[in-house]
């Protein structure tokens, strides 16, 4: 345990991907099995064990300080969790034996509801403060350290020579501790004996489209489907009354969305698709859905006003039989007889567009409700053009897929804020709060890490550091008077209500769309301006 | 001048408990700080004064303009390499242990196993004991002489990890986890943000003790002090200058010392996605650690921690007990409540909060 717990303190303070990678690979090299493979599974949220509740450890806690010095420490420190790492007495005698993970894990795993605090504080007596803070982080499923699943297992791929993609085909196949993956990975058996259940495939990404690419393109060799603003998921039934619903990445969502996976486990398939909200037959916007994202477990009443749905526009395997090197006209008459099958509400098909020439499809994007979208018009966020023969590759491969947005929303903000970037940026200003005025004084509404050149980044780092007004740690506040501070283009794609940000806006994927060093900001535009595009509620 | 000899002998007083004018006559608290008004000196004082007793030469502690500073020798060395040979009138080094008439007192030093030449000040006065500990630590340090508990009336005392969530672990481990960063990652440059007086040393020490023979590379910022660390018998190794830029280069994969500071300003970008290391008690505390954009916090403290501070103010069996700065509030709450103690925070406000002023200052 205390390898792993270092390798999660270590990789929390870490933001390059490239350094994460070679963190995680080194300790999975270098630990034994059984640890390495529970460890790997928490990373890729495949163990899941956060059940403990803040308030049995808070009792927990109580039962063994003085309240006093555990109210000042708390609120000196901030967070639960930690405080209780940094506070929970060393018992007089310390088993000198390191507690592994897999103890942990085992011990978590066959102890009951009544069992779990003496459990809990057994392992805390056996713990250091590294050890302790990752344990209750694990058990309370607050663990973040921006390890995605997909990079634990490109990690663990790297410790043989086995790309993330070839570990998603099989990843179905295994459990934890993944003993056979790691025989795999390191050379010892040659293949993995895979069975089809509940499996995440590698999703086919599109490319970006410019509108002078699409006079190259036939439009009589493509699919021309809506693209909905939405998250993208891949929900997989087993045929057997289980299922499981993927982002696009591999994380398992199906506890975020029990709706989904529940409503789905019909039939026997794995789907493409997107997740939206609907209600009474209408999406509602992406702020609806943000909302159910940002919940690990969702209420009942939640999930009764925000009800999940699935659009599925691929079929990737249908009653065992892989689907994937079919041509797309071949998976989508598959798919439309499927979807046939299914009455339940939170799913349905993703129709075609009605576009069928260069101009058609140039106008379906501008105005979706009069191709086919009709009241969904609202949540197409623009187009995909698909290759009626690709096949379903994993991946971004090139002249396959398309994707071509909507214009995205733009206007003029100004520099506020600034922070140090991660990795090669770490030593730039390169995380920027932009805002816009509102009755004379500049609110801020949104943050911006790319969409510049190296050549700009150092620029904007010269001005930050030569008009900064005040530091607050990592950040700096930058001028922003009238007549004095740095106006950026920032463009988006779109625009929902928070409660969350000063402005009560939120954008979404706000980038750099270019900087406007002949502008003051005096001439950067109001709030009123981003108020008339928020999406219709 | 403070060798003001005197014959007459102070009267003993006849119990241990000091009665409530020799209490005010031994130390008492004024706009300047803590002052003996029965010797007529302050101590740390925050503004210049006649005759000032200095624990040890961090910023706040150590101040310059004063017209006589009593110190050990160390403590008026570094006072003299930062501030110059005039930042006081006349200085007198005392060495630890022995005894000085001061006014109708006598005071000695005694380490305090903070920084090289770090010194309690105990003040004897009609048979009660102050004792005024600076900033301090307990546990072994080859860069300075190990802390000393002193039997004493009156614990004078910082609180600077006075929450009972500080628990330093030992500095080994924390350059363990520093020597395993620099094998993983051996084309990064690791900076290592340390206090320049003190800690820096500290940290460089303590590598060598863990067999880290590579050359350490220096920040400007940390030359004077270090030599100084040197010329006073600490061994420091393969240290070597780090001035001019194309120097980065050589410190690629290698270790590179410099103020907290300089690891977020203009100086840190030669390096190329450098290791961001920060050895400070501090480190224990996320929030903490996060501001200052560490990727690898080193938890290695010149201060006492709470287990540490608690024992301290134990072993010298005080009645009453003054806490200086720091997290006040929890040390007075456990001395009232689980030792009975008198106790008072001073809520002294020129000392730096976070008990380690060189970087922020
Ligand atoms: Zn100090
Ligand atoms: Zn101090």
């Amino acid at each position: 345990m205390k390898a792993f717990a270092e390798l999660l303190d270590r990789l929390s303070w870490t933001g390059g991907r490239n350094a994460k990678l070679r963190l995680i690979a080194d300790y999975l090299k270098t630990t034994p099995d059984p640890g390495r493979g529970y460890a790997l599974a928490i990373l890729t949220g495949d163990l899941d064990l956060g059940d403990a509740r803040p308030g049995l450890i808070r009792k927990l806690i109580a039962e063994r300080t003085d309240p006093t010095l555990f109210a000042l420490s708390y609120d000196y420190v901030g967070d639960l969790s930690e405080t209780v790492a940094l506070l929970w007495p060393a018992p007089h005698t310390r088993a000198n034996a390191d507690l592994s993970l897999g103890d942990v894990v085992e011990r978590l795993r066959e102890t009951g509801r009544a069992m779990l605090p003496g459990v809990i504080a057994e392992c805390l007596d056996r713990l250091d403060e590294t050890g302790r803070w990752a344990f209750l982080k694990i058990i309370t499923g607050a663990l973040r350290i921006g390890v995605s699943a997909r990079l634990a297992k490109t990690a663990a791929g790297m410790i043989g020579d086995k790309a993330a993609d070839e570990i998603e085909e099989v990843w179905h196949a295994l459990a934890p501790p993944y003993r056979d993956l790691f025989d795999w990975i390191e050379g010892r058996i040659d293949a993995i004996a895979t069975k089809d259940a509940i499996a995440f495939r590698p999703p086919m990404l599109a490319h970006p489209l410019e509108r002078e690419d699409l006079a190259a393109l036939d439009p009589a060799d493509f699919a021309v489907e809506w693209k909905w603003d939405g998250v993208r998921a891949q929900i997989v039934s087993d045929g057997r009354g289980g299922a499981a619903l993927y982002s696009r990445t591999g994380e398992n969502m199906s506890r975020a969305f029990p709706d989904l996976a529940q409503g789905l486990c019909v039939g026997h398939a794995a789907l493409d698709g997107e997740v939206l909200v609907v209600r009474a037959g209408a999406i509602l916007p992406f702020s609806a859905l943000q909302q159910r994202l940002n919940r690990k477990t969702p209420g009942v009443k939640l999930m009764a006003d925000l009800p999940g749905h699935f659009r599925a526009y691929d079929i990737l395997s249908l009653d065992g039989e892989d689907l994937r090197a079919l041509p797309l006209s071949a998976r989508r008459a598959r798919l439309e007889e499927f979807a046939r099958t299914i009455a339940a509400p939170c799913f349905s098909l993703s129709p075609l567009t009605d576009a069928r020439t260069h101009a058609q499809i140039a106008a379906a994007r501008m105005n979706p409700a009069a191709f086919g979208a009709g009241a969904d018009g609202p949540a197409v966020e623009g187009l995909m053009l698909k290759r009626w023969d690709s096949p379903y590759l994993p991946g971004r491969p090139r002249g396959l897929w398309w994707k071509w947005k909507r214009d995205p929303f733009e206007v003029d903000a100004v520099l506020m804020y600034a922070q140090r970037g991660h990795g090669k940026r770490s030593s730039f200003y390169s995380d920027y709060t932009f805002g816009v005025w509102r009755a004379g004084a500049l609110v801020p509404v949104g943050k911006a890490y790319s969409g510049f050149t190296d050549e700009e980044l150092a620029r904007i780092d010269r001005f930050v550091r030569a008009n900064t007004t005040n530091r607050f740690g990592p950040v700096r506040e930058v001028r922003h008077e009238p007549e004095r501070g740095l106006v950026f283009e920032v463009a988006f794609e779109g625009l929902n209500r928070s409660a969350r940000n000063k402005s009560g806006l939120a954008m979404r994927f706000p980038r750099i769309a270019r900087i406007r060093w002949d502008k003051h900001p005096k001439d950067a535009d109001r709030i009123e301006t981003l108020e008339r595009m928020l999406d219709p509620a | 001048m403070f060798r003001r000899p005197r014959e007459r002998a102070a009267p003993r007083a006849t119990n241990s408990d000091m009665n409530a004018d020799a209490s005010a006559q031994i130390l008492t608290l004024t706009e300047a700080g803590l002052y003996c008004p029965a010797g007529g000196f302050h101590i740390d004082p925050l503004r210049p004064v006649d005759r000032a007793v200095v624990t040890h030469g961090h910023a706040d502690h150590a101040r310059p303009g004063h017209r006589a500073v009593l110190a050990t020798g160390e403590t008026l060395d570094i006072m003299v390499a930062r501030y110059g040979e005039t930042c006081f009138g006349t200085g007198q080094a005392l060495a630890y242990g022995a005894p000085l008439k001061v006014g109708d007192t006598t005071v000695t030093l005694h380490p305090a196993g903070h920084i090289l030449g770090s010194a309690q000040v105990a003040i004897a006065y009609r048979g009660a004991r102050a004792v005024v500990s600076g900033d301090y630590k307990t546990r072994p340090d080859p860069t300075c002489a190990a802390y000393e508990p002193v039997a004493c009336d009156v614990f004078v005392s910082e609180a600077t990890f006075g929450l009972p969530v500080f628990r330093h672990p030992p500095p080994q481990q924390e350059i363990g986890k520093l020597l395993r960063s620099l094998a993983q990652f051996p084309e990064r440059t690791h900076l290592v943000g340390a206090y320049p007086l003190g800690k820096a040393q500290r940290v460089i020490r303590l590598l060598r003790d863990a067999g880290y023979d590579a050359p350490i590379f220096l920040h400007g910022a940390m030359g004077t002090l270090t030599q100084l660390y040197e010329r006073h018998g600490v061994a420091l190794g393969d240290l070597r200058p780090l001035e001019a830029a194309d120097k980065s280069v050589a410190a690629r994969g290698g270790v590179v010392v410099c103020p907290p500071s300089a690891t977020t300003d203009r100086w840190s970008r030669r390096f190329v996605d450098p290791v961001v290391a920060f050895a400070s008690g501090w480190m224990r505390v996320r929030a903490r650690a996060r501001q200052r954009g560490v990727e690898l916090p080193l938890v290695i403290s010149d201060h006492v921690d709470w287990t540490e501070l608690t024992a301290a103010v134990e072993a010298t069996g005080c009645r009453q007990l003054w806490v200086t700065h720091g997290q006040e509030d929890a040390l007075v709450h456990w001395a009232q409540q689980a030792r009975g103690l008198a106790a008072r925070p001073l809520r002294l406000l020129g000392y730096a909060e976070d008990g380690e002023p060189e970087g922020a200052a």
